[in-house]
Parts: structure tokens; sequence; C-alpha cells
């Protein structure tokens, strides 16, 4: 019995030492380099650079606070928007905490794009994600908010909208997921044209 | 409840449907020592040379203890070589970030998270973890955590298959043919699928991006030590912080996250898991994670019923699973469609739904349907966070949970889970017409019942008897985000998920306290071995019985009746031992919210 525990332990012991260099040495440095080679963008996190300054990744939020930048969604990774923090909120539905914090967001909301009181609020505005880093808001959200930003920016909102468009992903394959804006990208479109 | 969504359904249900008898003929190979497949001139010779290092007899077979005690030293063995690397992971290469050594209580409890297949993560990835630590210390465990589940319901289904039989298999050929065959060349392409996607790859240092528009925060102000400062009136004091960076957490994210879904593990390389938009960039990349998850546990149903030559009785078997599955998707669809009464009250549109804690890309339906599918499965990797589901939204993950997450189920485990309530079923039907029961041309006797009913019951004391403890305790109110029915919910679902080795969580508890981290690690133990031991104990028991011939009284287990009394068996075992718990948290929550506000 003894000496059978003892094979067993030592099979353990290789098959753990040889699986682990295999699956956890071999299949991740395979997988690294094709990645590298292949779609070395996606694999080194998307990053977008601007006169080889990295000024943020075309995947995650970064807060926009200026009436002439299109806002993301409310962020509760860390103190906000931190890429080494990703996370919600994890309010309940009940939580006071939660309604008195969407309450202030759709204040804000309302008196930032001078909303009219019958016009209702697109809830991924004043909702945290999960993420804390989602890159995209709703077309609704977009162009709610356009009208701010073409003041701002003194350009014309329908010229605005085509921009909202053109930083529009539909569904995947026209099916999957929703159909969204990516506030990054479209904030860094109006900047190179001012 | 959108167009959009029921196409995305139907589209999920039939994929399914066509991959599963092709996943389970492979499966058939993969799991017969003999067996060949096209990936033999390549993997054979490694196979071999495995064993040859091992020294182990590939031909020869093993009875249910000597397979159950290679079983529990091997991962005994992988749970101290995590936990080694996670206390020195700042001895080891690939830091690039400097994390320093893991607490002891934290890295037993992440050790133990691993090797049990749950993933539960009382920490968060890219702050905690090297590279080294994700790459090497848990996705090992992802590997072979799901050979391990794989290698157990191949064994049950050989003792229901085989008769007057002693041995049921050999646990290293099972263990390592699943990960050479099955897991490792699926996750290649997956990995890199996933890339092109937007996943990340890379070895690097996280990088420092220079913001677009500057801006200032407010922190909580510190003095030199590190401790809050107060001012007299005892407030904490705060101070404008400048931010103009964002740094970007990276590292070999894509292959680990392969194999996290795969093997239904559910850890993610980051805190957000798959709502993180490198860790699930796109609508597609979520479709097809979704869909790895129910793969191989699909498939394993159709290599039931081919092994035991019946292939009905495979096809009766996912036809219940499926029919769960969609009530499940149905109801949390809905709940979250509905939306928050208490948002749509301040003016903001209804027909968003509820989403808070929801990613932008996924919307309602796909964060529905991944929370379904990831505890249906014992995956609990989160596109969205269950914390934040309306009451019933959230109430469907955990009862999925609850139910043993028998529903297609983890890698291996969801199939020796439904068999468990077969063994049950077909034992009821036969006290209804008053015969000895009969389950595929065996007699199931006293034994085999009384092992199916212990390890129904590991489940349902440690669920209840852990969360009954925390929630009297200081240790466990402690690390609470929400109060009241809500407060209940977390630590309902906190061990619900350990026990039931699924991973996720109403991740508002702060998980990471001694008190928590032992009990919950402790609790994953608990469900995932002392289900092992009598499931084992289970398939030695049929291996070793004697055919008698069918007869017109033998329970037919194909067809329509078979299938509702499995489902029955499955919903009041599970209705009757947690209904009244979840009565006092999702349920009662569900009626403050939608009543009026003098309940709140």
């Amino acid at each position: 019995m003894i000496k059978n525990i003892f094979n067993e332990l030592r099979i353990s012991l290789l098959a753990t030492l040889c699986l682990a260099v295999l699956l956890c040495g071999i299949y991740p440095g395979v997988v690294w380099l094709f990645a590298q080679g292949i779609f070395p963008a996606q694999a080194n996190g998307s990053l977008i650079s601007v006169k080889g300054q990295v000024i943020g990744s075309s995947l995650l939020a970064q807060r926009f606070t200026g009436p002439g930048y299109f806002h993301p969604r409310p962020s509760a990774a860390g103190d906000g928007y931190d890429a080494t923090s990703s996370g919600g909120s994890n309010l309940g539905p009940t939580s006071q905490k939660l309604i008195a914090a969407v309450k202030e967001r759709s204040a804000a909301y309302r008196a930032e794009n001078n909303l009219a009181p019958a016009i209702l609020i697109p809830v991924d505005a004043v909702t945290a994600s999960a993420s804390g880093l989602d890159p995209h808001i709703s077309v609704e959200n977009a162009l709610l908010q356009a009208s701010r930003v073409a003041i701002a920016r003194g350009i014309s909102e329908e010229q605005l909208r085509k921009m909202i468009a053109s930083r529009t992903a539909g569904r995947d394959l026209g099916i999957f997921g929703e159909s969204r804006v990516n506030v990054l990208l479209l904030n860094l479109d109006m900047s190179g044209k001012q | 409840m959108d167009m959009y969504g029921w196409l995305q359904l139907t589209a999920f249900v039939v994929l399914l449907l066509l991959l599963t008898k092709p996943m389970g003929l492979y499966l058939v190979r993969v799991l017969d020592g003999e067996g060949r497949t096209f990936l033999d001139p390549v993997l054979k010779p490694v196979e071999l040379l495995f064993y040859r290092i091992f020294r182990v007899d590939r031909k020869q077979e093993q009875d249910w203890k000597q397979y159950t005690v290679s079983l529990l030293i091997f991962s005994l063995i992988g749970l101290l070589f995590t936990y080694l690397i996670l206390r020195i992971q700042h001895l080891l290469p690939l830091n690039p970030q400097g994390f320093g050594p893991l607490s002891s209580d934290l890295a037993f409890n992440t050790a133990a998270s691993f090797t049990t297949n749950t993933n539960w993560q009382s920490y968060g990835g890219e702050s905690t973890m090297s590279y080294f630590s994700q790459m090497v210390g848990l996705t090992f465990h992802n590997f072979v955590s799901a050979a391990v589940g794989i290698a157990v319901a191949a064994a049950l289904v050989r003792g229901i298959a085989r008769h007057t039989a002693k041995t049921i298999g050999n646990f290293w050929v099972d263990m390592v043919r699943a990960n050479l065959y099955l897991l490792l060349p699926i996750c290649l392409f997956f990995a890199l699928f996933l890339v092109s996607q937007g996943m990340i790859q890379n070895f690097k240092a996280y990088d420092t991006a220079k913001v677009v528009e500057s801006y200032t925060i407010q922190v909580v102000k510190k003095d030199n030590a590190g401790q809050e400062i107060k001012d007299k009136q005892g407030k904490t004091v705060m101070e404008d912080k400048k931010i103009d960076t964002q740094t970007i957490s990276q590292g070999p994210m894509a292959s680990q996250v392969a194999v996290k879904m795969l093997g239904t593990n559910g850890g993610g390389f980051t805190n957000a898991n798959a709502a993180h938009p490198f860790e699930n960039p796109t609508p597609l990349t979520n479709f097809i994670q979704m869909l790895s998850i129910f793969l191989i546990p699909s498939g394993l149903t159709y290599f039931l019923g081919r092994t035991v030559k019946n292939r009905r009785h495979g096809w009766a078997i996912w036809g219940a699973m499926a029919i769960l599955f969609l009530a499940g998707v149905l109801v949390c669809w809905q709940a979250e469609s509905a939306g928050n009464p208490h948002l749509t009250a301040l003016g903001i549109e209804r027909a968003g739904g509820n989403m808070e804690g929801k990613e932008a890309r996924f919307g309602i339906f796909n964060s529905a349907l991944f929370a379904t599918v990831t505890t249906d499965a014992s995956c609990g990797a989160v596109n969205s966070m269950h914390d934040s589901f309306t009451p019933l939204g959230g109430l469907v993950p955990l009862v999925n949970i609850e139910l043993g997450e028998v529903v297609f189920g983890g890698v291996g485990a969801g199939l020796y889970g439904m068999l468990v309530f077969v063994i049950l079923t077909v034992f009821l039907a036969g006290l209804m017409v008053g015969r000895t029961p009969e389950y595929l041309g065996k007699k199931i006797e006293a034994y085999d019942v009384k092992v199916s009913v212990l390890a129904v019951l590991v489940l349902c004391f440690s669920i209840l008897g852990f969360a009954a403890w925390a929630a009297v305790s200081s240790w466990g109110i402690l690390g609470l985000a929400n109060t009241g029915p809500h407060g209940l919910s977390e630590l309902l679902y906190a061990y619900s998920s350990s026990v039931g080795n699924n991973g996720s969580a109403f991740a508002g508890l702060n998980a990471n306290t001694p008190w928590l981290n032992i009990t919950l690690g402790i609790a994953m133990l608990i469900g995932r071995f002392l289900f092992i031991v009598p499931v084992m104990a289970l398939a030695g028991s049929l291996a070793g019985k004697k055919l008698v011939p069918e007869s017109a009284g033998s329970f037919p287990v194909s067809g329509l009746p078979f299938i509702i009394l499995l489902i029955a068996t499955v919903l009041i075992v599970g209705a009757l031992t947690f209904f009244p718990a979840l009565a006092l948290g999702p349920i009662v929550e569900h009626f403050i919210m939608t009543g009026s506000g003098k309940l709140l």
C-alpha cells in the first residue's frame, strides 16, 4: 500500500512537470509566436500612437469630460477607467447607492446635453459597464451628445452624425451583439479635424 | 426580447446540436487508449514518451480504488505546485510589474480554486498575478483539472457500459490523452482566433498611454505611512489628483483564455474576466466563447450514448439538458430586458433593460445568455456582473449552480453529475412501479443509490452549511458590498459557486479575507473531491454487475417520459433543498424591487 502511494506520488510529480512543460511552456510560446507574427497589432493591445507616443488602446475606454468630446459610459474600474483594476460597481438593483448614482448622472447628462424632460436617457449613458473599460456607447447615446459636441467644436451636427456613423460598428456578421460607437476613435477623429 | 436575441439563440442551439455528434465521435477515439486520431502522427510519440517517463503501462487498467487514488494524489501534487508558485512568484521570471508573493490564505484559496476547476478569484488578475503565475501556476490546472473531469466521466461511462468487470480504465492514460488529443489542439486554433479579434498575447510590461484629455479626480489623502488622513470630525480628507496617463495591462492572455473557456474553468486573466475588452473583444468572440463552454459537455452526451450502445439515451440526456438550458435563458433574458423600475423612474429609457454591469457590445441578450451558459456549465467566466442583475435575472445563475451544474455542466463533471441524477431517476421510477430499478441492463441496488445520494447530499450540506455559518458570523458580513436580502444572495452565491466548482461571483463580496479565503477554499475541495469519490465508487459498482436481460418491465431510459422524469428529479432535489434560502435572498428582493418604495 505504502509502496503504491509512493509510486503514485512519483508519477504525479513527473506528470506535473512534463505536462507543465508542454501546456504551460510550449503551447503558450507557440501561440505567442503565431500571434506576434500574424496579428502583432492585436496581440500587443490594439494600441494607438500619435507621433510615436502611445495615447491609448482602441479597445479601452478613457475618461472624457469636456463638452467638445463624446463621453464614454460611467466606469467603476478603480478611480475610474483604470486599466489595471477592471471591474463593475457590483451594486445590486435595489441598492440605494446605485439609485443615487444613476440619479446624479442622469441630471448631469440632461443638463450638459440640454435635453427636454420628455426625452428618455439611454440606459448605457448612466450605468457603469461590467469592465469599467467599455470602449463603446450606444448609437442613441452618441446622437444625444452630438449637438453639445457640435456647438463646442463649431462644426455642423450633420457632419458630426457622419463621423458617428463612420465609427459605428454594426452587429457582427449581421446578427451577433449590438450596434455600438467607439468613443475614443470618434474623439480622435474630431481632434484630427480641428 | 427582440428578434436579434431570438436569432442568436437559435444560432447557438443549432450550432451546438450540429457539433455534438462530431465532438462525441472524436471523444470516443480520444477516450479509448487504443483509439486512433488524425493527430497520431504528431502526438502519438509525445504520448508514448510521457508514459515512458512516468513508467506507466498504458495497457494496465485500474480498478475504481486505484483510479481514484491516482486522481487524488495527482490533484494534491498539482495543488501544492500552484501554491508554491504563487508564494514565490516574486522570485520567478516573467514578472515585469514586480508583483509580490500572495498571502498564504489567498495562495491556498487560489490553488484550491484552480485545482478543483472552480477558478473562483479572490484576487484581481492584472493587479496580483505575474505572467508566470498565470501561464504556469493557473493555466496548468485549466488543462489538467478539465482532463481530470473528463477522465472521471469516461470511467463512469465505462462502468455503465461494462459488466462483470473489475477495471474501469487507466487514469494516467485518460488524463494524458484528454490533454494531448482534445484540449491542446483545439486551444491552439481557438487562441489564434481570439488574438485575431483583438485579444492580447505578449510578455511585455504594462504600457503607459498618455491620455487624450487629462483630468483631475478626488482621491483619499494618505500620509507617508499610507494611512488615511482624517479631519477633526473624523471624516476622510480628500485631495485632487491629476491624471494624464492610463496604464494598460498586458500579458499572455489568449493562450490562457482559450483553455479557460474550453475546459469550463472560467478564471479570468483580468479582474473583469470575459467582460474586459481584451478578454472578449467582440460579439463574435463572445459567441464562440459561449459555444466552446458547451462543446465538450455536449459531445460527452453523445459519447455516453455511443459507448453504452444506446444512442437514444445519450440524446435523451442532451434533450433534458437543452430544456433546462432554454428555461434558464428565457427567464434571465426576460428579467434583464424588463430593466430596473427604480432607474426607469428617473427618466431612463426602459427598452434598454438593466445595463448596470453590462457591456455595450454584448447588450442584454448576450449577457443573459452568457450568464446562463457559464453557470449551467461549471465555467464561471462572466461577461457581465451578476451582482448587478435584477433579482430574478440573478436567480437563474444561482439556481443553475445549485442544481449541481448538470445542464451540459463542466467538462466531464456535468455528465457524471447528471448520471447521478439518472440513477436517482431510475430508482424513483422503480419505486413508483414497485420493481427493482434497472439501468441499461443492470440492477440498481441499495449501494448504488446510497453513493448517489451521498454525492448529492455533500453538495447541499456544504452550500447551505457554509452560507449559513458565514451569514451569522462577523467575518462573513464584513465583506458584503450590498445589504439586506441582496447581501444574503452574495454569500449564498459565493458558497454555491465554490462547492459547485463554478467560480463566478456576486463580485461585490470582498472575498479576499483570511476567513473567506479559507472557508471558500475548503468548500471547493469538498465540492470537487467528495463528489468524485462516490461517483468513482458508483463506477466500480456498476462495472462489476451482471447483465440482466431487458424485459417488458424495464424502464426505458430514452423518450419523453424519461426526459420529463429526469428534469423533475433534478428540479425537485434542487428546489426542496434551496427554495427556503432563495426565498430569503433573490425572491424577496424581487418583491422589494417591483413593489412600492415602502419595502425599502
